[in-house]
């Protein structure tokens, strides 16, 4: 594949939101759609969610996470859309440049109209919820074992503990009950679940696993693998109730703790996050502070069901292609201006040609090199001459202005570029 | 047949590699012997990684002397070995009018000691330099010496240096016993043979005394383990620009808040006496401790950008301090005992063990030489430790150039740090080959960003199993009964069936 120098519409990140995003930013007009995954699939963290429940709302059907992916990614390919796998975004500017890095493609610099950020959200870890004790093997967060188990197809463990009532966690309480390893019990500080009712009944209550409520783990213990947990009672205040204290042998601790939006790339970019979602702060086309940068899915906040994040996907892909349209037509009418002989420099740089209906249009610069004689000064398009005038000599030190009329304005419809050149009469 | 070597150092954390790589300047086999699955995973493994200036050891201590010598030494170290080290100076720094007495008996102390390069500055002074610090701060000492450096990589660099130079290396074997020829040692035993040898250096850390012991020296030597707990922030969240201390108190040097050379910024460590040398967990009083220690010094850290959390052991001797006059006996031990030949014993070599771990192999080197060793330099010693690209920190440009020159550095596997599978594959073939994930996460910085390894474990775990061509089963974390996972899922393997 080549990868182009200026796209559309790039989407960073092809979950749900990402897919959904990209193919509406292709039907809605953008030609040069680019979706960027760090993973070597399509599909995001919904490959790894091999249960079903998704698609109620977009599909009224029930399907498994990886193929309501596919329904996605087939619409996508069918559309023409381009696919980047294995490449890791580096960094993003607020001018929307990316820096990719690729074992495939190499680090390259893509320029785009419009980007839509679909990174997604990362898990909460231990030290986010204080927990004390050793660091052995045998701490994962829930999602790190459903890659195992579902992805890579190994166990993380033989007896479980869940700390959290997560849906993710939840969900991996029964995967695990499925491949035949036992889960303890699941752990649960607040008084009441943190995930949805539905998967306390399906995950948890119909393979009779306990759920601790105002319960947490008070110590990790084992040095080189988890050999036990210490849980705790907690009262209102998540004080440690004394004498409430019991020893779970178990061999591995799932965290299901909570789900931050992940947006390091963002920040890069100069995108401004709300200090309670830990997203962006968007407009209701999902766009974020900086013009042309949008943001969709569970990179602005966490969502409970798939679905919410296709729709909010589509609406920033669609939003991100109207932008990348106008932003091109707008950019389109640019012609840069170059310096040629003797002209070190132009200011402006480069020009809005239908700018000339407005008015009068000053180009200022400064020759490279005195001419003590008459000289010519000339603005030039490819094939034809825009306008010349004389002065009789030219000098470093003192600046030169020509000016643009609005009746040269059907001349320079017809270039591409305008370039100046100073010379002395006796060479013309 | 047992193999024999002139020097055997017990022992590879930072001491026992820096010993082993000025060994390797001079004619002889040395060999170093490790119980655990990699280098430094001891007490080096686990402190606030502060090169010190000099100024807290007591003045006319061994410790005094090794530090200031030490610290001085860490520029051409840093050079030969290429490891991550900044001199940026360090300030102590007092808080209310009260603390003010305390700057001025620490500049006296490094005066005494002979650290270069020190001043006290007013609070306002300070408060320009840290916009974060507490406003009441009335003034600070500053030692331009003091810096910060990635321990663990100078611990691998010094060891790679070594083992560049022929130094030979054996992980997951522990020391058990000596081999005496009456009052000389000639060899040890461990758990994977014996191993004959003229000389056998101590750099045992939190376990110098029980190996000293079994030598039949210093039987009332003591190792106090002293707990340290830390937090680690998130970098893109939280930036200490410099190396705070707190005024020091009788427990140590006290719950300092420090940049580190990945941007991080560390708290800690609070001083626990404890009996248990593996007692490396984390408590709920001691992060209360560390968490309000440090907002003395910075009141606006925010807890929500805490990462990680760890405990480490200083090995607290009580060797008394030989200076005639000076009182004291926490001091190192580093000396040729009369009583038993063949041996090099070190004790106690807590903080700033790092700051002085140079000087402290240089003074072995000296030792021996005293005891008459005929040490002879080698002509193609090999001072150089090539540096190892860092993606995270290069600019786009040199990016690129080294995605072409070796396109796996274009593929990034640890998505916080920014780590790449040619940075990973450079490890797992380098000269001391990093085996396990701890191993890698050291000496890349990969997993210990803000989601702590959760995208990247498993992806390291396949390239670990890939390269070394074993079983993901077998994949550990740091060694011996850490393996990652223990079985493969039902249909997995009703695939490897069919």
């Amino acid at each position: 594949m080549i990868i182009k120098k200026k796209y559309d519409v790039v989407v960073i990140g092809s979950g749900p939101g990402g897919l959904a995003a990209a193919i509406d930013a292709k039907k809605g007009g953008a030609d040069d759609v680019l979706v960027i995954e760090r993973d070597v699939e399509l599909g995001g963290i919904l490959l790894q969610c091999i249960h079903n429940g998704f698609g109620l709302q977009t599909f009224k059907e029930d399907l498994p996470g990886p193929e309501y992916a596919q329904r996605y990614i087939n619409e996508a390919k069918s559309l023409g859309i381009s696919f980047l796998l294995d490449t890791m975004v580096m960094d993003v500017t607020s001018q929307r440049k990316l820096f990719l890095s690729s074992r495939d493609f190499g680090y390259v610099e893509v320029d785009a109209h419009a980007i839509v950020l679909a990174m997604g959200c990362r898990e909460r870890t231990r030290a986010q919820v204080r927990l004390p004790g050793y660091r052995p093997n045998g701490v994962f967060t829930a999602g790190t074992a459903q890659r195992w188990v579902n992805v890579e197809g190994y166990m993380p463990g033989n007896n479980f503990v869940i700390l959290g009532s997560g849906d993710i966690g939840m969900i991996m309480a029964r995967r695990l009950t499925f491949e035949g390893a036992h889960v303890e019990r699941v752990l649960e500080i607040q008084s009441y679940l943190s995930g949805l009712s539905r998967n306390y009944v399906q995950c948890l209550d119909d393979w009779g696993i306990p759920l601790q409520l105002q319960h947490t783990v008070k110590k990790i213990i084992g040095k080189d693998r988890v050999e036990a947990i210490e849980a705790v009672a907690v009262d209102n205040k998540w004080n440690f109730i004394p004498g409430s204290e019991e020893i779970i042998p178990c061999d591995t601790l799932l965290l299901s703790v909570g789900l931050i939006p992940e947006n390091e790339l963002s920040k890069k970019a100069g995108v401004l996050l709300d200090p309670v979602t830990g997203g962006p702060f968007v407009d209701e086309h999902f766009q974020t502070n900086i013009p042309g940068i949008f943001a969709a899915g569970n990179v602005v906040h966490v969502y409970d069901l798939v679905d919410w994040v296709s729709m909010a996907g589509s609406e920033a892909g669609r939003s991100a292609a109207e932008f990348a349209l106008a932003e091109k037509a707008r950019t389109a009418r640019y012609i840069p201006l170059v310096p040629g002989k003797n002209v070190r420099y132009i200011v402006p740089h480069k020009l809005d040609k239908q700018a000339l209906e407005q008015g009068d249009i000053h180009l200022q610069m400064r020759v490279t090199r005195p001419i003590e004689e008459d000289v010519w000064l000339e603005v030039h398009g490819e094939n034809n001459r825009i306008v010349r005038r004389s002065e009789r000599y030219v000098r470093p030190g003192e600046m030169v202005t020509i000016v643009l009329k609005p009746n040269m304005h059907a001349e320079v419809e017809k270039a591409g570029s305008l370039t100046v050149d100073i010379y002395p009469k006796s060479e013309a | 047949m047992q193999e024999k070597y002139d020097f055997i150092v017990i022992g590879a954390g930072v001491i026992g590699c820096m010993i082993a790589r000025w060994l390797s300047r001079y004619e002889g086999r040395v060999l170093v012997i490790e119980k655990q699955a990699d280098l430094g995973m001891g007490t080096t493994a686990a402190n606030t990684a502060i090169v010190h200036a000099g100024y807290d050891p007591v003045p006319g201590s061994l410790k005094a002397r090794m530090n200031v010598k030490g610290n001085a030494m860490w520029d051409q170290l840093k050079a030969e070995l290429n490891f991550a080290f900044a001199r940026s100076g360090d300030y102590v720094v007092a808080i209310g009018e009260e603390e003010l007495p305390a700057l001025d008996t620490l500049m006296v102390q490094g005066k005494k000691n002979g650290v270069p390069g020190m001043s006290i500055i007013s609070g306002e002074e300070v408060r320009a330099r840290e916009k974060n610090i507490n406003p009441k701060v009335s003034g600070a000492l500053w030692a331009s010496t003091g810096g910060i450096c990635d321990c663990f990589q100078v611990n691998v660099a010094a060891g790679e240096s070594a083992a560049i130079n022929g130094v030979e290396f054996k992980f997951n074997t522990a020391f058990e016993d000596f081999i005496m020829e009456g009052d000389r040692i000639i060899g040890i035993k461990t758990n994977q043979g014996d191993f004959l040898s003229r000389w056998v250096v101590n750099a045992a850390g939190l376990y110098s005394d029980v190996v000293m012991h079994k030598a039949g020296v210093r039987p009332e030597f003591k190792i106090q383990p002293r707990k340290g707990e830390y937090f680690v922030f998130d970098r893109a969240d939280i930036q200490i620009d410099n190396i705070l201390f707190p005024v020091p108190s009788d427990a140590g040097k006290g719950i300092m808040v420090t940049n580190t050379v990945h941007g991080n910024t560390i708290i800690g460590p609070n001083a626990q006496l404890i009996d248990d040398k593996e007692d490396t967990s984390t408590t709920i009083p001691g992060m209360e401790e560390i968490w309000e220690g440090a907002q003395k010094l910075i009141p606006s850290l925010d807890r929500r950008h805490v990462i990680a959390t760890f405990a480490g052991l200083r090995a607290m001797g009580n060797g008394p301090c030989k200076t005639p006059g000076v009182n004291y006996n926490k001091d190192y031990i580093i000396e040729i005992p009369e009583n038993v030949r063949g041996f090099v014993n070190l004790g106690g070599i807590e903080s700033p063990g790092l700051a002085s771990s140079p000087a402290i192999a240089e003074e072995v080197i000296d030792l021996l030489k005293d005891a008459g060793e005929d040490l002879r330099e080698k002509k193609d010693w090999e001072p150089i430790r090539p540096a190892r690209p860092r993606y995270r920190d290069m600019s786009h440009k040199d990016r690129q150039l080294l995605v072409e020159m070796d396109p796996h550095f274009g593929r990034v596997i640890c998505r916080c740090e920014n780590v790449t599978e040619g940075e990973i594959l450079a490890e797992i073939h380098a000269p001391i080959p990093a085996l396990t994930y701890d191993a890698i996460k050291r000496r890349t910085w990969l997993g210990t960003g803000r989601c702590q390894g959760g995208f990247d474990m498993p992806r390291v775990v396949a390239i670990l199993s890939r390269e070394l061509g074993i079983s993901p089963m077998e994949i550990t974390k740091r060694g011996h009964n850490s393996e990652y996972l223990v079985r493969e899922t039902k249909e997995s393997e009703a695939a490897d069936d069919n």
